[in-house]
């Protein structure tokens, strides 16, 4: 059969059970476009590449699929590079192709050139250059796989024009993927699980330490049995959250630079860290030096990279996070002990609460908007965020009761990652209300994929914190450089409610408390487009407790008394 | 901190060169040496790198380089009973007053003189990085005006590969 190399790619696509790809087009792609016109697939059409990449971002992140995006060559395929690169930092499994200018002009500086392969090696799991119409086929196989095993991460794949325009003799087949350097891998060194059930039951103040690992493993199953059946407290990172039940009694909430004052104090006092698909982010342990002090540590985790990386582990647990669980559940016994160290923690806990006070200025308190959200879809809800205040507001109020319920851009911190990665989590799981909780700064990143909502008639709700600040930037001036507020102060803002009409969305003001309640519901309550709350907050509200960076985690500021 | 040969066997594909120093420079470790090549199977290449590092240094390193997907092995021969060699060229000012004296240092290295010019030499020679590091002290007397180094081979005495 005569395939053109722009419908071996979509064969192969179908093939690998993709019903939809997000994108943008261009020259240098035309190809793609022209066989996407007759094709099942259906193709989610953003406004700006950057825009595009997060909304298969959060397409992945809210289906577990893999998210699949398409730009043309050069500055489409540039404007890729931050969407690719949270997507790395977040392990997250996506396929961009990117178009490229035909081979014959490779390397001369054509008209919308870039050497995406390049600029993208160190922030991809892996990528390509596809030079011949043969090697489509076996190239998009090994993409997909390479993004989807092992801890996961972003692919690109770059088509030059030719290649996609040429018709080759295509017979489809079972295409084998045969990676030298790339093994799957397969169960665990069982000897090791053992040693960690004989720490566990041998330890008096346990503390699971939870990150996105346990998410993209598929293993929050596993994670509250072990939990359960001991009774061993659990803190999540950002990327863990709703990995488990956010209303559990043995929660602890997020630790770290913002984590609740007990999470962070449990470890100080810990005798044994269980470390699941975490990575010892220097945001979650604070000065490493006086990290989980008294703790023996179990790491696991499914990249060997990752033991050994930050901190000394005892008990490494390289595999997937799921079977190394099920071989911990499958030796522990259901006994509850560690009766003291829940008085301890308990006493936190009615110590130190997460709590804010109450607004100097008669605005409504941004913390309160997030209990209110929580209130209203009770973790039956996919939060996404921007980065800063807001996110970390976010992680702190809102209870996650589900995976893959929390997409947040953890490790790079995206600014504009919120709305577009809503898109995606709308079209992967319409089933569910999607939430940004924006800022006033963030959302104006990507504000443009309003467009991208109204088009495919998206209610997503953006519920932007409006206080007028590059809100965390202006925390930190006026923690650390004297209050001097340069250049966050935001004043000068569009009027929301009229931008997101001039869209074709909902745009509703909330100034008051008292109107915060039924603007929620009302947002909630629309089917066929997206809505914008324009919430005006406490435009000093700071995010507390907080570890100083650097800082120990056991010597935490604010948050206590208001 | 001591000096670690690494031989990391990788695809034979363009850019694998790429990303094995694009992962050593982003991840901050330093390269001494680095040489690369072909090997009996074409569709493999051989890269030996020499680095500094600590345990702990060089457990990363392997780890993160095993993380590419063009590589297949890494071999740390660092303990291992190996022949290590590298290949210098180095261009000498020799007028007539110095040649002999020249020569007898080339004699004692086992070097060879490769090309004479009015007033220089050029000279190759072969070894380990002690022996390479004691002529290039010996010649320096007479003024170097140019050294180029292959970086570094190394291989695992007997059968095992």
């Amino acid at each position: 059969m005569q395939l053109k190399g722009a419908e071996i790619l979509l064969r192969c696509l179908q093939d690998e059970g993709v019903d939809t790809v997000f994108g943008y087009p261009g020259g240098a792609v035309l190809p793609i476009y022209d066989a996407l016109f007759e094709s099942s697939i259906r193709h989610i059409l953003g406004r700006h590449e950057q825009g595009v990449a997060h909304a298969a971002d959060g397409y992945a992140r809210a289906t577990g699929k893999v998210g699949v995006c398409i730009a043309t060559s050069g500055p489409g395929a540039t404007n890729l590079v931050t969407g690719i690169a949270t997507a790395n930092m977040d392990s997250i499994p996506l396929v961009c192709f990117t178009g490229q200018v035909g081979t014959p002009v490779i390397g001369r500086d054509a008209f919308q050139e870039a050497d995406i392969t390049g600029i993208t090696m160190p922030i991809t799991k892996h990528n390509y250059v596809v030079e011949r119409t043969e090697d489509v086929a076996h190239t998009v196989k090994e993409a997909f796989y390479i993004a989807s095993t092992n801890r996961p991460g972003p692919v690109v794949v770059d088509l030059p024009k030719d290649v996609m325009e040429r018709s080759i003799d295509y017979k489809p087949e079972e295409v084998e993927v045969n990676l030298r350097g790339y093994r799957v891998m397969k169960g665990y060194n069982s000897g090791q699980v053992i040693s960690a059930v004989e720490l566990i039951k041998t330890a008096k103040r346990p503390v699971i330490y939870a990150g996105g690992g346990v998410i993209s493993s598929n293993a929050a199953e596993e994670l509250r049995e072990l939990a359960l059946k001991r009774k061993i407290p659990v803190t999540t990172t950002l990327m863990g959250m709703g990995a488990f039940p956010g209303n559990n009694y043995l929660n602890l909430g997020m630790l770290g630079m913002h984590g609740t004052r007990y999470a962070n104090y449990a470890i100080g006092e810990s005798d044994l860290l269980i470390a699941i698909g975490v990575r010892f982010d220097d945001r979650v342990t604070g000065n490493i030096a006086t990290f989980a002090p008294h703790a023996r540590v179990i790491h696991i985790d499914i990249d060997a990279a990752e033991i050994g990386k930050n901190v000394d582990v005892d008990v490494p647990i390289v595999g997937q996070v799921k079977e190394v669980l099920q071989g911990i559940n499958q030796r522990l016994d259901e006994v509850t002990e560690y009766w003291e160290w829940h008085q301890t923690i308990d006493r936190w806990k009615e110590e130190f609460p997460l709590r804010y006070g109450n607004s100097c200025e008669g605005r409504i308190m941004p913390q309160n908007v997030i209990e209110k959200i929580y209130d209203l879809t009770r973790g039956n809800a996919i939060i996404t965020t921007e980065v800063g205040q807001n996110q970390m507001w976010a992680a702190q109020y809102y209870k996650f009761e589900h995976p893959r319920t929390f997409l947040t851009s953890g490790g790079l911190g995206t600014m504009g990652y919120g709305l577009p990665a809503a898109i995606g989590a709308k079209i992967g799981r319409p089933d569910l209300p999607v939430i940004d909780i924006a800022g006033d700064g963030s959302i104006q990143m990507n504000i443009q994929e309003l467009a991208t909502a109204v088009q495919y008639q998206l209610p997503v709700i953006v519920c932007i914190l409006n206080n007028q600040f590059l809100g965390m930037v202006r925390q930190w001036q006026g923690l650390f450089y004297g209050g001097r507020y340069s250049s966050t102060d935001m004043s000068h803002q569009p009027d929301f409610v009229k931008l997101a009409e001039a869209y074709g969305a909902i745009g509703i003001r909330v100034s008051r408390e008292e109107e915060l309640d039924h603007a929620l519901k009302q947002a909630l309550q629309v089917t066929d487009r997206p809505v914008v709350l324009d919430i005006l907050v406490e435009r000093e509200a700071d995010v507390y407790p907080m570890v100083p960076p650097g800082g120990s985690l056991s010597q935490m500021l604010g948050g206590v008394e208001i | 901190m001591r000096r670690h040969t690494l031989a990391v066997i990788v695809e034979n594909r363009p850019g694998v060169l790429t990303r094995v120093t694009t992962l050593f420079r982003r991840r901050g470790y330093n390269i001494e040496s680095l040489a690369v090549g072909e090997t009996e199977n074409p569709s493999i290449s051989r890269i030996t790198i020499v680095v500094m590092g600590d345990e702990k240094i060089m457990e990363q390193v392997t780890k993160q380089l095993y993380k590419l997907v063009d590589v297949i092995k890494i071999v740390d021969i660092t303990d291992k009973r190996s022949v290590e060699r590298e290949l210098v060229m180095i261009k000498v000012k020799a007028d007539v007053n110095v040649r002999a004296e020249i020569v007898q240092i080339v004699d004692i290295f086992r070097a060879r003189i490769v090309d004479i010019g009015k007033t220089s030499l050029i000279i190759e020679v072969t070894g380990d990085s002690g022996k390479i590091d004691a002529i290039v002290e010996s010649l320096k007397p007479f003024g170097i005006i140019e050294l180029v180094r292959t970086g570094i081979v190394a291989m695992v005495r007997g059968e095992i590969k």
